[in-house]
């Protein structure tokens, strides 16, 4: 099967779900990476370090922009030379934009989101949450040229080889895009939270800590600091449910949910968020879940593996020390 | 300016959804207009009130699937357009891009169609760029705030982890998140006039245009696995023994 995964790089750096991507491209045999971009000639030998055994490039400083119409132009044209049987993105906003529109360029079928991959009989058959991961359907797809897009964290990553060469194809360039790039901002750094292994997110309840102060403002900032130092503790990233994001606690970046990021990190640490609907929507399919909550009768409690009733302002401390000692970590 | 909003009807995310046999089954809650593209409604409403404009909404469903129609003519939509025909039942979204994009061509003179991020049922957030490139318009994602000078529009991209000024030239696709502003409630005349409203229905043969076979196809549905067990609630005499054991049940675990 000729089998290409998308890399998708945002300041020279390639995502990891993209990995993700190749790892799984390359579990059908041999596979192609395909790294589209301004100075991305150095990720050349990283993708081969990943697994791939070829990679077809196109490096150009007017593709310094992610541009979905210049891109797929520029897709479009080698995969019609080439006609992969598969071609495999992460499911981010910018890849899937990408893959949505090849499905045009090259009328095929295009699978998003997918969670799970299995090939029945010489048939790919993938599974993909739907109703908000309500419920799981069993999607196949009928053309010769197929696109699939993976949710973050569902495929394992590759192991990384010590060798780095392979064959380097380069694909030809497209001048053309009906969009402008005027700006762009990076918002604050940090680990993202589409590939965190633990995220610690803050509830209206980091608002509420009568001991301290009567002005929320005053409780959620100090909520703040105590999940960010279990977050850091851990090496992981910082969710909020959008009561935090609305209350301009936190950039929209970090919401999870419904509206927000969908996530299924190792960890998820809730505290103070009751788990509405559409909160749990995005943190359900994380592989253990830890909650604090002062309410034992909230809902958050129903996704969670371990609960502690409590105050989030004495337990966030505790968390964080005694994670300390049973990891070993110094300060 | 003419500007077409793309919506659909779903069930309600509080809905208990549950497969049962080969299908999905939500209990009694009711059929609303996808929560994204209420979005979408909102964003053109306030470009309507800015830049006066004529906003159509438009929807592909079953006969009589018209709530999400409804719900937008309350807030303030100008007209609504159901698509049905039995050709189009099925639930694949390049299909739906063209038959979006036929209707678009159809209707004329359209300066901006808004789309929702993605729908909540079998939502994949891929429409909007496909229709796009079938028309061959520029496609602005993700929209936060939309500005337009002239034929010029201007949007704010909300990406993962970071914000863009993106421009392009009329007419445009754009698709709309939530940091556009909350959707308004219906008024009291803006129900009333929904209520009345005759909703005319196109059928593959108005629309005209050929679309795609479906080439994503559904082989069966599934409930998720259930969460492993019940939550353990650590109990302990202080919060420090509390905090240890459930610390000693996390590493046990070994996710870390
Ligand atoms: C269309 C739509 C989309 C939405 N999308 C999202 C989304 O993407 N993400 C999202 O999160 N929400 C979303 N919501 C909002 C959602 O419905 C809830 O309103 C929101 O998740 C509530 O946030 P919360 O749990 O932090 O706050 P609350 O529901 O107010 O819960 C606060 C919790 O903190 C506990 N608490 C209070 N003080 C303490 C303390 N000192 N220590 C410990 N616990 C304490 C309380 O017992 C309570 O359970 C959406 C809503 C709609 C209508
Ligand atoms: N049946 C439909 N009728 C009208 N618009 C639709 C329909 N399905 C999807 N859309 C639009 O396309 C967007 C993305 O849908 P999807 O790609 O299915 O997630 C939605 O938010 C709507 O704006």
């Amino acid at each position: 099967m000729k089998t290409w995964a998308y890399l998708e790089t945002n300041n020279n750096e390639v995502n990891l779900s993209s990995w993700e991507a190749l790892a799984l491209a390359s579990s059908f045999g041999a596979s192609s990476a395909i790294l589209i971009g301004s100075n991305v000639e150095k990720l050349v030998s990283l993708a081969f370090e990943y697994g791939a055994e070829s990679v077809a490039i196109s490096d150009h400083p007017n593709l310094i922009d992610f541009r979905s119409d210049q891109y797929a132009s520029i897709l479009a044209e080698y995969a019609r030379a080439e006609k992969p049987d598969l071609i495999i993105f992460p499911n981010t906003f910018r890849s899937r934009e990408l893959a949505a529109m090849l499905s045009i360029d090259l009328e095929c079928g295009i699978m998003v989101d997918i969670t799970a991959l299995e090939e029945v009989e010489g048939t790919l058959i993938a599974t993909r949450p739907i109703y908000e991961g309500k419920a799981l359907e069993k999607i196949n797809c009928s053309t010769s040229t197929q696109l699939l897009t993976i949710r973050s964290r569902a495929f394992p990553m590759p192991a990384k080889k010590t060798t780095s060469a392979g064959s380097i194809v380069k694909m030809s360039h497209s001048d053309h895009s009906l969009t402008k790039v005027e700006a762009t901002s990076e918002s604050e750094g940090g680990v993202s939270l589409a590939n965190a292994k633990v995220i610690v997110s803050a509830g209206r309840g980091i608002t509420n800590n009568p001991k301290l102060s009567m002005d929320e403002k005053v409780n959620a900032e100090e909520g703040l600091r105590l999940v960010k130092a279990l977050a850091d503790r851990l090496g992981g990233a910082i969710g909020a449910s959008r009561a935090i994001v609305d209350g301009g606690y936190l950039p929209y970046s970090h919401q999870v949910g419904q509206t927000g990021k969908v996530v299924s990190p190792d960890l998820y640490i809730s505290a103070g968020i009751s788990g509405s609907i559409q909160h749990m929507v995005g943190m359900r399919s994380s592989k253990l879940v830890l909650s604090i909550n002062k309410d034992p009768e909230a809902p958050i409690f129903e996704v969670s593996d371990i609960g502690i009733v409590g105050d989030l302002f004495d337990y966030l401390p505790l968390l964080t020390d005694e994670f300390k000692r049973s990891l070993g970590l110094k300060d | 300016m003419k500007i077409v909003v793309c919506v659909k009807q779903v069930a309600d995310s509080e809905a208990n959804v549950l497969v049962e046999g080969n299908t999905i089954t939500w209990g009694e809650s009711p059929m609303v207009l996808n929560p994204f593209d209420e979005y979408a409604v909102e964003a053109a409403l306030q470009l309507k009130e800015k830049y006066d404009a004529e906003v159509i909404v438009l929807s592909i469903g079953e006969p009589g699937e018209t709530e999400a129609l409804k719900r937008s003519l309350a807030m303030g939509a100008d007209n609504a357009i159901l698509i049905s025909d039995p050709l189009f039942k099925a639930n694949d979204q390049r299909a739906t891009a063209s038959v979006i994009a036929n209707a678009i061509r159809k209707i004329g003179d359209v300066d901006i169609v808004l789309f929702g991020r993605q729908t909540l049922d079998f939502g994949s957030g891929i429409t909007p760029a496909q229709t796009a490139r079938i028309l061959n318009y520029p496609f602005l994602g993700l929209a936060g705030k939309i500005e337009i000078v002239e034929k010029k529009v201007t949007i704010d991209r909300i990406l993962e982890e970071s914000k863009q000024v993106v421009s392009a030239t009329a007419p445009v696709i754009i698709s709309v998140v939530q940091a556009i502003g909350e959707p308004r409630y219906p008024s009291f005349m803006g129900i009333r006039k929904a209520a009345k409203a005759e909703i005319p229905v196109w059928s593959h043969a108005e629309i005209s245009g050929a679309f795609p076979e479906p080439t994503v196809h559904s082989i069966k549905y599934e409930n998720p696995p259930k969460k492993s067990g019940k939550c353990e609630i650590i109990t302990g005499d202080t919060p420090e023994e509390i905090a240890k054991k459930a610390i000693a049940k996390v590493m046990a675990e070994k996710v870390l």
